[in-house]
């Protein structure tokens, strides 16, 4: 094994390449995971989205296709009659108003009217301040939260911009909080571009009555949303007489089934990691298998000169099997400091994220790799122990 | 009596069937120095390689030392060949990728003695062989006649009551030769080993003090 380096080399970069391919791969999509996660973060995780939509079905005397908006008053009849709901709180959004404070301005801004309440769906990261309350929104004052990006345009100097005042289309509010949250969720506009303002402000200042955008709802600790969406389309259908059957018209987004959805889609992922990542591996091992075969038929004279003198066939059996379980372990333990030095690098460029494997996945890889070298060896083994001292004679 | 064969046939069945031993009946007393002579296609390596228990017979008996050598399992086998057996080959047969001290080892190793022990002994052998400054070199690095004593070394480790040698000069020159020879006299004289050699050499053989000759797989003596 130690007289043909390269060919030693050579076959083990089989299974050292296998196991790297596999604990890298399986590294990354823990990391990649982990980043994908972070766009969820502050988000609950048991919120479902309500949207008013046309209906497609005639229903109590009205025709199909008909429009209809969700209402204050479904807020308080949702609260009601879904009592295993614990937050409804609604939303509506005036994209692209333009937030303006002396001579900065920011035109992506998204006035978005909430309740108080809507902390509890998308938590903020407050920065500065406080975040809108329920007096803010009974005595519906001119108060906003701004987000990140809103901030850094309209005060570049910094510092705490509370009591100050900005611009959001006509009206003046008062800066009372910054929300730093880095989340990339949008529910109608992302809350980096937000500038928060009471919801009754905004039906008021904007026209639109009692209408609202949208509400998010949150199940109680324990209550799987989605078995609660029938009675809230029945709850709503009552009011706006559409049919609770009729699910186009009320669109219900579900994050439960969103992060199942992620989470399907990276299982998925895994189970094809582990199936390139052993597949590599089993070809590299049946690569080592394949070599030394032919390194024992080459080590004819060799295995009949120790058969000679005394060796047993179980002896010239367990000298096959170290080589094989040695040059495929090697190998292993190599593929392992590559690619923990791989994943190290990674996980520097990307701080915070866990992109480095497990020590006890590392042991039990390793593990695995010495068996798989006991198995390669099976064949080599045997066709050695086939080996007659009298061939060291013969092959001369 | 060392070595008794009562008899021995055996037939290759390579395709045609080839009666190479036809009956050999062979005494040798332990002690003695032979030589077995005969021409190449006279089944005298196929004699040896029974005498080493390398290979079987078809019908007859092997008496070693008392027991009868037939059927023996691998092991068993194995355990024979190390304990009772030394082995010189004419293409010396060491494993080139082991220095000598290495290759003498070898035999103890798979007697399972101590790593430092053996190490200590096959020093030893290879001081009085005149080998000690080439201990830690290897095969392709020595002459031809060091790397017989080299292999002589390595088939006295194990005190084998017999030393089977097949052609020990023939790829030696004629000085080495002598020298070898010599060796394997003093040996004989000196450790009580018996040797047995098989050459189809007449100088070999006239420094032998008994010499068997085959010829198509019959005795002649």
């Amino acid at each position: 094994m130690t007289r043909n380096k390269s060919r030693s080399l050579l076959t083990g970069f089989g299974v050292f390449w296998g196991l790297f391919m596999l604990l890298f791969m399986l590294g990354g999509g823990n990391g990649f995971k982990a980043m994908m996660m972070k766009n969820f973060e502050g988000f609950a995780t048991n919120t479902a989205i309500l949207v008013a939509d046309r209906t497609t079905k005639p229903y109590k005397g009205f025709q199909d296709g008909r429009g209809w908006s969700l209402e204050t008053g479904d807020i308080e009849r949702l609260r009601r009659m879904v009592p295993q709901l614990d937050v409804v709180t609604p939303s509506l959004s005036i994209w692209s108003s333009s937030a303006v404070r002396e001579e900065y301005s920011y035109s992506d801004a998204v006035v978005k009217g909430i309740g108080a309440e809507y902390r509890q769906v998308e938590e903020p990261v407050l920065k500065y301040g406080r975040y809108l309350n329920e007096m803010d929104i009974l005595q519906e004052r001119k108060v906003c939260v701004i987000g990140r990006r809103v901030y850094d345009e309209l005060f570049p100097e910094g510092g705490d911009p509370c009591g100050k005042y900005i611009r959001a289309g006509a009206i003046y509010y008062q800066v009372v909080g910054v929300d730093f949250s880095a989340s990339n969720i949008s529910v109608n506009g992302n809350s980096q571009d937000a500038v928060l303002i009471p919801f009754p402000v905004a039906q008021k200042i904007y026209h639109r009555g009692n209408r609202i955008d949208l509400i998010c709802v949150t199940g109680r600790p324990g209550v799987t949303l989605s078995t609660l969406e029938t009675r809230i389309r029945e709850v709503i259908a009552e009011n706006h007489f559409f049919d609770p059957t009729d699910k186009p018209a009320l669109f219900i987004i579900d994050t439960e089934q969103l992060f199942s959805m992620v989470d399907t889609l990276f299982t998925g992922i895994n189970l094809l990691i582990w199936l390139v990542g052993l597949g590599t591996i089993l070809a590299g091992a049946i690569g080592v298998s394949n070599i030394m075969l032919v390194t024992v038929k080459e080590r004819t004279i060799e295995i009949g000169i120790r058969r000679a003198i005394g060796a047993t066939p179980r002896d010239i059996l367990s000298q096959i099997m170290m080589e094989s379980v040695a040059l495929t372990s090697a190998a292993g333990v190599l593929g392992i400091m590559f690619t923990v030095a791989c994943l190290a690098v990674l996980e520097k460029s990307n701080p915070g994220m866990p992109f480095q494997i497990g020590f006890w996945s590392a042991i039990l890889a390793l593990v695995l790799v010495a068996l798989l070298g006991v198995v390669t060896g099976l064949a080599p083994a045997t066709r050695a122990m086939a080996i007659k001292p009298v061939d060291a004679m013969r092959d001369e | 009596m060392l070595i008794d064969l009562k008899d021995i046939n055996k037939t290759y069945n390579n395709g045609q069937p080839l009666h190479v031993l036809k009956g050999i009946t062979l005494g040798i007393e332990a002690g003695e120095f032979v030589s077995i002579m005969g021409a190449s296609g006279s089944g005298k390596s196929t004699l040896l390689n029974i005498l080493g228990i390398l290979d079987n017979y078809d019908t007859g008996e092997y008496w070693l030392d008392g027991t009868l050598i037939k059927n023996l399992s691998e092991r068993q086998g194995a355990d024979y060949r190390n304990r009772m057996i030394g082995f010189i080959f004419q293409s010396f047969n060491l494993i080139s990728f082991k220095t000598a001290v290495e290759n003498v080892e070898l035999p103890l190793f798979y007697q399972g003695v101590s790593r430092r022990k053996r190490h200590a002994m096959a020093m030893e052998y290879l001081d009085r062989l005149g080998l000690k400054d080439w201990a830690s070199h290897y095969p392709n690095e020595m002459s031809g006649g060091q790397k017989q004593r080299v292999a002589i070394a390595r088939a006295l480790i194990t005190h084998p009551r017999i030393i089977l040698a097949d052609e020990p000069t023939g790829a030696l020159d004629s000085k080495t030769s002598v020298e070898v020879m010599d060796l394997l006299a003093q040996l004989n004289r000196e450790e009580k080993v018996t040797m047995i050699i098989v050459t189809h050499d007449p100088t070999v053989a006239s420094k032998t003090r008994r010499t068997i000759r085959i010829k198509d797989g019959i005795i002649e003596e």
